[in-house]
Formats: structure tokens, C-alpha cells, sequence
């Protein structure tokens, strides 16, 4: 399970490269959002995966018989984290365009000297 | 256990807060804003004197035994650096009164300032790794805010950037701590200090370093990973930048010093070999940019990443100048560049322009401006007893005790270059035929021009009195140097 979960995130991290070498920018955000999935599911996996008790410290529970329960801790942290910054980085990507015009990360460039 | 470790996290949130209810009561927002940094400045003094008596406190947050809950551990380099940060804040609040314009002000300014110094100050006080993304996150987010902050055309433009190349690093930190987990199954940088050398596949924590120094390089901007900082800086306003260039990136050097001293020491023939070639190749790379422009902001920008190099040199070495001479240099820098994108600020304000070529001759309508703008570019460079030069000096041998000894002699060559690119301003902007300036009232750049005094005065205090502050600065070395220390001090709660 662990191997078919690090060829997905290997595969996510692959498209989200491929997204954000692109010139639009709403590819760009929704490659930063894969990155993102690929980071968390890393996160997910890394505490391994298994078990179907309840996290719970019992008789007759050992530590084998439930999934860390730590890493779904921090995945949703993370997940908080990203969804807002995901949603900050579209409206500031609406806003620019709203202003600039482009959405187009070629015409984005330029130093400040000349506008 | 006190937690007063935790007031200069949670005042400036609380007023920030408040702040966001009233966004157009300007008096008022600037009132809280002034107050609510001045609150901070008092509790983190106090909280300074505290670890100083009573040495590392220890806060685990919920009364979680330590390697379970969220630790929050003070030592006295992040109790100086809260103070440093804080102190920083309240003057850049200051300095914003005139500068920033009102239509700013009233458009939640303050609050996102206060969140920023929430994140820097919780990133500079946590005790896990993962608290630090978080803080991290905090602190980012207010930035993305300032660094927007108005929406002009540039800023737009560079926010863009700014923000995608953090999104990156940020993914990637959250790789790396699930890499380090995996590995050593906790996040307690206490108990991380306790787990990693029982681990004998030192290869793999290797490559989590590397991981880690890549994450916080591109928040420290490091020599590769430097190339986001001249553009998205440059696009705010002084204030900001002067907020930003002081404090950000040093959240990315005090991570990778705190790392790297406490835990990644595994490897130090690999790791820390890298780390000292990095950071001299972040001097080079900043001297090329800090002569290469006749733009005031952009020349005072890539000394923030000559000085990043010079700090991640002094903690390479790993021994006790190199150690004390990075932490005295780090609050130097905060200090003096805070300062520095002051004078600046006030210079581009007379001229109605950042180009050097533009400028000229204000030594005679503005004596006080140029003679302080002086000493400030004397300390960046480093001439005694300015603030810059015990840092230096300490630095500078640490390396001649280490191994890298080549790289005290880059970092004495390039302090030259320094100098020149500081005092280039001097010579175009105050000598030469005088340019004809902006009028400006006199009250309004007394506002202007009263903090930067201070923030100047304070760092001469900090070079001339070294003798003062050797005790603090030496006691942070000790604890970065003996991690027993601050194990000790979580663990044993």
C-alpha cells in the first residue's frame, strides 16, 4: 500500500513541476495545489498506513492494531493552511489580472525600472 | 513553568484582533497599534530578564508531558531575538505614521502588522517543528497581506512571485517534516536532539537536512535560492520593506541556526561544510548586486543577503566565535538594516526618486540626515566600534579556528565592498551638485526622522557597549553549543 501510495505522490508532485512551469496563471494555482495534495499525502503515508482500531489505548489494543493517529494531526493542519493560502493566491490572481490585463507569466516579467 | 514566554505571541494578536473591528478609526488604530508593540517590547524584556536569571523556560502548551504536547521553550537567543524583533516592530509602526499614507491605514495595515510579529515571534519561540510551519505559515500569510498591501501595479506583479516561490518551499517543508517523522518518529526539537544520534543510518538524516537547509534557504534567502528577494522587495513600500528586510529573512536564518546546532550535527563534515560554502557564495552573490545598481532600495536589498551569508558562515564553523559572533551579527543586522531602509526611505521621500543618478547635495539642506545616514553605513560595513565590527571580528575568527579559514578572508574582502556600496549612497546622494528636493514640512519629517535617529542611536549603543551585551550574547552561544541545555530544560519539566 505504502509503495502505491508513493507512486501517486511521486505522480502529483510530477504534474504540479509540469503546471507551474507553464505560462497561465491558473495553472500555476492549481499546480501549487497539487503540490500541496503530494506534500500531504506524503505526510499521511509517512506515518504508515494500517490498522483499524479506534487510536485508543485499551486492553487488547497493541500499537500495531491502529494507524498513528499524529500525521492526520499535522495533514489537517496543513490542509487548513494551503486552502487558505490557495484561495488568496486566486483572488490576488483575479485581482491582477484585473489590473494588469494578463494572466500570462511572460508579460508578468519585467524589472520595476520600466513599468 | 511560566508562561510568560507566551505574552509577546499573544498580545499582538489579541490587539490585532480588536484592530480589525475599527479599520477606519485611524487615531484610534494607530493608538493600539503603538500600544500594542510597546506591550510587547515591555513583556519581552521582561521575558529576557526572566531567562536570564532563571535560565531556558519551558512552556508544553495544555500540560501535555513534553514530547506530546506543543512545546514552547525560550533560551536566551530567542528571548533576544523577540526582544530585537519586537523593538523593530514598534519602531517600524512608528515610522509608518507619515510614510504609509493614510489610505493604507485604514485598510487593516496595523493588524496585519501585528499578525507578522505574532508569526515572528511565535517562529522565533516554538520548540517543534511542526508549531514552526505554522508559525511560519502565520507570519507568511500577514506578508502576502503587506507585500499586496495597496495593490499597485508592481506589487501586484511581484506578489505573484513572492507568493508561489513560498507556496513551493512551504510543500516542500511539509515533505520534509514527514521525512523526519518517518525517520525518528517525533517532532520535538528537544526530543529530536535526544533521538537523532542514536539513529545509525546517518545517510538518510543527511539528506533531510539538506532538505531542511533548502526550505529555510529560500526563507533566509541563500545563495541559489536568493533570486525571489531583490523583486518582491522592492515592490512595497518603506515601512514594509523595512519590516520585511529586517525580520523575514532572519526567521529563515534563526531556523537553520537553530537546526542546525541542535540536531542536524550527524554529519557536521558534509552538512556543514555546505552550509559554509553556501554562505559564502551568498556574500559573493550579494556584493555583485550590492554594486551593480544605482537604485538606493535595491543596493540596501542585496546587503540583507550579504549579511544573511555572513551570519550562516559564523554557525558552520560550530565553535564558540563563529557561534557568538552569528548571534551578535543577526541582531546587528535586524538592527542597522531596519535603520537603513529608514534613511533611506527619507532620502527617496526628498528626492522623489530611488535612482542615485538622480540625487545630489543634500549634506547642506539636511546636515543631521547625512551624518546619521553616515554612521549607519560605517556600522553595516562593520569599522569599530560600531555595531557591525564585534560581530564581524568574532566571525571572522571562528573561521580561522575552523577549517573553513578561506572564508573569514572572503568575508574581510567583501566587508570593503560593503562599505563602498553604502557609502556610494552617501557620495551621490548628499555630496555632488545639489538636486532639487521635494518640499517637505518640517513636522512631517521630524516624524520621519525621530525613530530612525533612535534606531540608529540604539545601534551604536550596541557596538559601543559590546562589553554590555557579551554576557546575553555569549549565554545563547553556550546553549546553541551544548544542546544538553536546552534538552534539559524541555524534557525535564
Amino acid at each position: 500500500m505504502e509503495i502505491i501510495m508513493s507512486v501517486a505522490i511521486g505522480f502529483l508532485f510530477m504534474a504540479a513541476v509540469y503546471l507551474m512551469l507553464s505560462k497561465s496563471l491558473i495553472r500555476i494555482i492549481i499546480g501549487s495545489g497539487l503540490l500541496s495534495h503530494g506534500a500531504h499525502l506524503l505526510l499521511l503515508t509517512m506515518g504508515g498506513l494500517g490498522g483499524n482500531s479506534p487510536p485508543v489505548v485499551a486492553e487488547g489494543v497493541s500499537v500495531s492494531d491502529y494507524a498513528d493517529p499524529l500525521p492526520q494531526a499535522l495533514i489537517l493542519t496543513a490542509i487548513v493552511i494551503s486552502f487558505a493560502v490557495t484561495s488568496f493566491f486566486l483572488v490576488l490572481a483575479y485581482r491582477s489580472y484585473q489590473e494588469l490585463g494578463t494572466d500570462n507569466m511572460d508579460l508578468l516579467r519585467g524589472t520595476e525600472d520600466y513599468e | 513553568m511560566s508562561n510568560l514566554l507566551l505574552f509577546p505571541i499573544i498580545i499582538p494578536f489579541f490587539f490585532a484582533i480588536i484592530l480589525m473591528i475599527f479599520p477606519k478609526r485611524l487615531k484610534l488604530q494607530r493608538i493600539l497599534a503603538a500600544a500594542a508593540a510597546g506591550v510587547t517590547v515591555v513583556s519581552a524584556l521582561f521575558l529576557l530578564a526572566k531567562v536570564d536569571a532563571d535560565g531556558v523556560q519551558a512552556v508544553t502548551l495544555g500540560s501535555w508531558p513534553a514530547p506530546f504536547g506543543i512545546s514552547m521553550v525560550s533560551d536566551p537567543l530567542s528571548a533576544l531575538l523577540v526582544v530585537t524583533s519586537s523593538l523593530i516592530t514598534l519602531f517600524v509602526i512608528f515610522y509608518s505614521f507619515p510614510t504609509i499614507g493614510v489610505k493604507r491605514e485604514q485598510s487593516y495595515y496595523y493588524p496585519a502588522v501585528l499578525f507578522l510579529m505574532v508569526g515572528v515571534n511565535g517562529a522565533f519561540t516554538t520548540g517543534d517543528i511542526f508549531n514552526l510551519f505554522v508559525f511560519v505559515e502565520v507570519l507568511l500569510m500577514a506578508s502576502y497581506t503587506l507585500i499586496v498591501h495597496g495593490g499597485e501595479k508592481p506589487q501586484l506583479r511581484e506578489s505573484i512571485k513572492y507568493l508561489l516561490v513560498n507556496i513551493i518551499s512551504s510543500a516542500l517543508f511539509v515533505a520534509a517534516v514527514a521525512f523526519l517523522y518517518s525517520v525518528t518518529g517525533t517532532l520535538n526539537m528537544a526530543d529530536l536532539a535526544v533521538k537523532i544520534p542514536q539513529i545509525e543510518e546517518t545517510g538518510i538524516l543527511t539528506v533531510i537536512a539538506v532538505m531542511f537547509l533548502v526550505v529555510f534557504g529560500f526563507k533566509a534567502a541563500i545563495f541559489p535560492l536568493y533570486f525571489w528577494l531583490p523583486g518582491s522587495y522592492y515592490s512595497p513600500p518603506i515601512p514594509i520593506l523595512a519590516l520585511f528586510g529586517a525580520l523575514l529573512t532572519k526567521v529563515g536564518v534563526y531556523a537553520i541556526m537553530r537546526t542546525y546546532t541542535l540536531f542536524f550535527t550527524m554529519n557536521i563534515s558534509f552538512t556543514h561544510e555546505l552550509l559554509g560554502i553556501i554562505a559564502i557564495l551568498t556574500i559573493l552573490a550579494g556584493c555583485v548586486g550590492a554594486l551593480a545598481y544605482f537604485d538606493v532600495k535595491k543596493i540596501i536589498i542585496y546587503n540583507i543577503i550579504i549579511a544573511v551569508g555572513v551570519i550562516l558562515f559564523g554557525i558552520a564553523q560550530l565553535n564558540q566565535p563563529g557561534v557568538d559572533g552569528s548571534i551578535y551579527y543577526l541582531l546587528h543586522d535586524m538592527l542597522i538594516k531596519a535603520a537603513l531602509f529608514f534613511l533611506v526611505g527619507i532620502v527617496a521621500v526628498l528626492f522623489g526618486t530611488t535612482d542615485l543618478r538622480k540625487m545630489g547635495g543634500l549634506i547642506k539642506t539636511y546636515p543631521v540626515l547625512g551624518w546619521t545616514y553616515l554612521v549607519a553605513a560605517f556600522g553595516l560595513a562593520g569599522i569599530p566600534p560600531l555595531s557591525g565590527f564585534p560581530g564581524k571580528l568574532l566571525i571572522v575568527q571562528g573561521g580561522f579556528e575552523g577549517p573553513q579559514f578561506w572564508g573569514s578572508i572572503v568575508i574581510l574582502a567583501t566587508s570593503l565592498i560593503v562599505l563602498l556600496s553604502a557609502v556610494r549612497i552617501f557620495i551621490y546622494a548628499f555630496w555632488g551638485e545639489p538636486v532639487e528636493t521635494v518640499p517637505l514640512k518640517k513636522s512631517v519629517f521630524n516624524q520621519m526622522f525621530i525613530p530612525t535617529v533612535i534606531l540608529v542611536a540604539i545601534t551604536v549603543v550596541f557596538g559601543v557597549g559590546a562589553e554590555l551585551f557579551m554576557p546575553f550574547i555569549s549565554g545563547a552561544g553556550e546553549v546553541l553549543l551544548n544542546p544538553s541545555i536546552y534538552i534539559d530544560a524541555v524534557l525535564k519539566e
